[in-house]
């Protein structure tokens, strides 16, 4: 599967997600989404799909970051997965992360289509992928996936 | 989240038997409180954490129907997170009404479009759907016992006249200025106030701008009041829900609290960020019980405050004179000309390389206040010519600690600083000098301060403290007229021996 990122997820790229995802800082998506316009209409792709949240995660929240951030590229997400309520990704070792079993699920079925992922943030690649064998399994074209930051 | 609103209470959503119309908490007219229901058992580890606090869910712990329960017996309160009123937001945390840091988001919790204050966003989020939590149950019992202080030094004249006004307006929940010298002792000052304080009950609090005067402060306190629990809070410290008698405190986490203190002792008042920001001030209010004292210190009140001194509209006190019974070093203004354009030349102007060469070559120490980082870049290559170990610290600079600890252990002969170190920070025997003292940072506040880094040692206290500027300032001349008054009152009142 071919992973865009926009910037290395240095200090300044740290502090920043942590002020939009974890304080819950939502006008950032529009900081982060000047950025990652000019990129997304570079890459081809028939639907747009967000990296979902589990509802537990998301009502702690109160957004989810990928799909705000392909809001503010002025897009429209496709929420085609949900996702199993386990521990923050974050909180994960590497390999604790590499080796998890899949934790999405398909809500919806759209077969044939390109679809473009999206997420904050790139570290493993192991939920990109997760999320990709489960789209691809349900039938999609092909798979690609943009990140704003990779680490 | 969302509440329905009934007749006499509200319920969460979450907590509802059936569906009902449901609402922000903001957009909530007014919030019931309960009657308190005296035999309810309540949850008393809730009640440590709670009592004087203003939190949110996401802070504590407990199910929600645990948290409602205390509500529907009387023992906490919802208040709303954030106030509209005519459409103008206001957060009730922080009390932020700048509409440019409010935004809005659609929210998962309430399913609407949701308000948020980003001022405090650093604390948790709170929007137009949060409520905050207050504890209104019985207060939690501090058990001090008697007094508690254990310190054997002894106070100068000048302290004890300070630390009596200080005790007689902690007992009457008055308000009092006291307006120390820099090298006073400010902080013994306050031993006997906060020992009657707590000896009659009373829940006290000391706050600080800054979080290095917190970790400065903290073992103070708690080794001359060895038997009671300390609590000192900072970003990221530990021991936020300790419920305890004294509390050590940046202003910035006073946000947290809410009618808690029957003392608030403010360190500081002048110093940034306080005297800027509206939001801290909110804090201090909020943290204050109605009925309470509040104790500032400082040794630099802003002009208005030096107004109302002088027009007794103020109760206030001064300590003229330092602990060790030496006058402060009074400066010199020396102009040096258009040292910016010399500087384009990496030139220093004469008088200033001079004032350094002097301070090398008797191996004296000195420090060096300069406007502006990038100056003060063009001006480090400049001095290292003269002597390749002198160093230059600011704000940001990961080295800061390292710097200043090689300075206090004599390793660098000269330090180039911006403000950072106009307070807080006492080297023994050094002489201090300033260039581009016109420049706007330099306020009188920040001269005095400056000026105030000289001579504090008892062995060696007196020095030499240079203005090197081009084209005196309002600012300097007030800041050396308040340094002459306080030494001409010192000796008037007798606290000056040479």
């Amino acid at each position: 599967m071919k992973n865009y990122s926009l910037v290395t997820y240095n200090d300044f790229a740290k502090e920043m997600i942590a002020q939009y995802k974890f304080r819950g800082d939502y006008v950032l998506a529009s900081v982060f989404a000047a950025f990652m316009k000019k990129k997304l209409s570079s890459i081809p792709f028939d639907l747009i799909v967000p990296i979902p949240l589990s509802d537990e995660r998301l009502y702690e929240r109160g957004f989810n970051q990928s799909e705000a951030l392909i809001q503010a590229c002025g897009h429209e997400p496709r929420r085609l997965l949900s996702r199993i309520h386990t521990e923050k990704q974050s909180k994960k070792s590497r390999s604790e992360r590499i080796h998890l079993s899949q934790v999405f699920q398909i809500v919806q079925t759209i077969p044939d289509q390109k679809i473009l992922l999206i997420d904050d943030i790139y570290t493993t690649g192991s939920t990109l992928r997760h999320a990709a064998k489960c789209l691809k399994e349900a039938g999609a074209h092909s798979i690609s996936s943009f990140t704003f930051a990779r680490g | 989240m969302r509440f329905a609103v009934f007749e006499n209470k509200i319920i969460p959503d979450k907590l509802l038997d059936s569906p009902q119309k449901t609402l922000q908490i903001s957009s909530i007219e007014k919030i019931p409180l309960q009657k308190k229901n005296p035999s309810y058992k309540y949850n008393q580890e809730l009640q440590q954490q709670l009592s004087g606090k203003q939190l949110l869910l996401d802070d504590l712990a407990y199910p929600l129907s645990e948290i409602h329960q205390h509500y529907e017996n009387g023992h906490l309160q919802y208040r709303k997170g954030i106030i509209i009123e005519k459409s103008k937001h206001t957060c009730n945390r922080c009390g932020n009404r700048d509409k440019h840091l409010f935004a809005w988001f659609p929210c998962a919790r309430c399913g609407e479009k949701c308000f948020y204050c980003r001022k405090c966003i650093m604390m948790g989020r709170v929007t137009t759907c949060t409520p905050l939590l207050s504890w209104t149950g019985p207060e939690s019992q501090l058990n001090v016992k008697g007094p508690q202080l254990h310190w054997s030094g002894t106070l100068s004249i000048g302290q004890q006249t300070a630390s009596k006004r200080v005790k007689e307006s902690v007992l009457n929940n008055k308000e009092l200025l006291v307006w120390a010298v820099c090298g006073a002792g400010k902080t013994e000052v306050l031993f006997e106030g906060i020992d009657a304080a707590l000896t009659t009950g009373k829940r006290v609090c000391l706050a600080t701008p800054r979080t290095d005067v917190v970790l400065e402060l903290t073992p103070r306190l708690k080794k001359v009041f060895p038997n009671i629990p300390v609590a000192s809070l900072y970003g990221g410290s530990e021991g936020r829900h300790l419920n305890a008698p004294l509390t050590i405190t940046t202003t910035h986490q006073l946000l947290r609290f809410y009618q808690a203190f029957d003392t608030v002792i403010l360190d500081e008042v002048d110093a940034f960020p306080y005297s800027v920001e509206e939001t801290l001030q909110f804090a201090v209010r909020q943290s204050r019980k109605q009925v309470s004292s509040m104790i500032y210190l400082t040794a630099t009140p802003n002009e208005k405050w030096q107004k109302e001194c002088n027009q007794g509209k103020r109760e206030f006190v001064t300590i003229p004179a330092r602990f060790h019974r030496h006058p402060l070093p009074v400066p010199h203004f020396k102009w040096c000309g258009n040292w910016e354009k010399q500087l384009k030349k990496e030139r220093l102007p004469q008088n200033v390389l001079q004032w350094i060469k002097q301070r090398l070559d008797s191996q004296k120490q000195s420090l060096l206040f300069i406007p502006k980082i990038d100056k003060m870049e063009r001006i480090l290559p400049i001095a290292r010519q003269l002597h390749p170990k002198i160093e230059a610290v600011h704000a940001e600079d990961p080295l800061r600690k390292e710097k200043v600890q090689a300075m206090r252990n004599k390793e660098i002969p000269m330090l180039l600083t911006t403000t950072i170190l106009e307070r807080g920070v006492t080297f023994p025997n050094i002489d201090v000098a300033v260039i581009g003292t016109e420049d706007r940072i330099f306020t009188e506040s920040a001269l005095v301060q400056i000026a105030g880094r000289v001579g504090r040692s008892s062995h060696a206290p007196g020095g030499d403290i240079t203005f090197f500027h081009y084209g005196k300032t309002e600012a300097m001349i007030r800041a050396r007229k308040q340094i002459l008054h306080m030494n001409a009152e010192a000796r008037k009142k007798g606290l000056i021996d040479y």
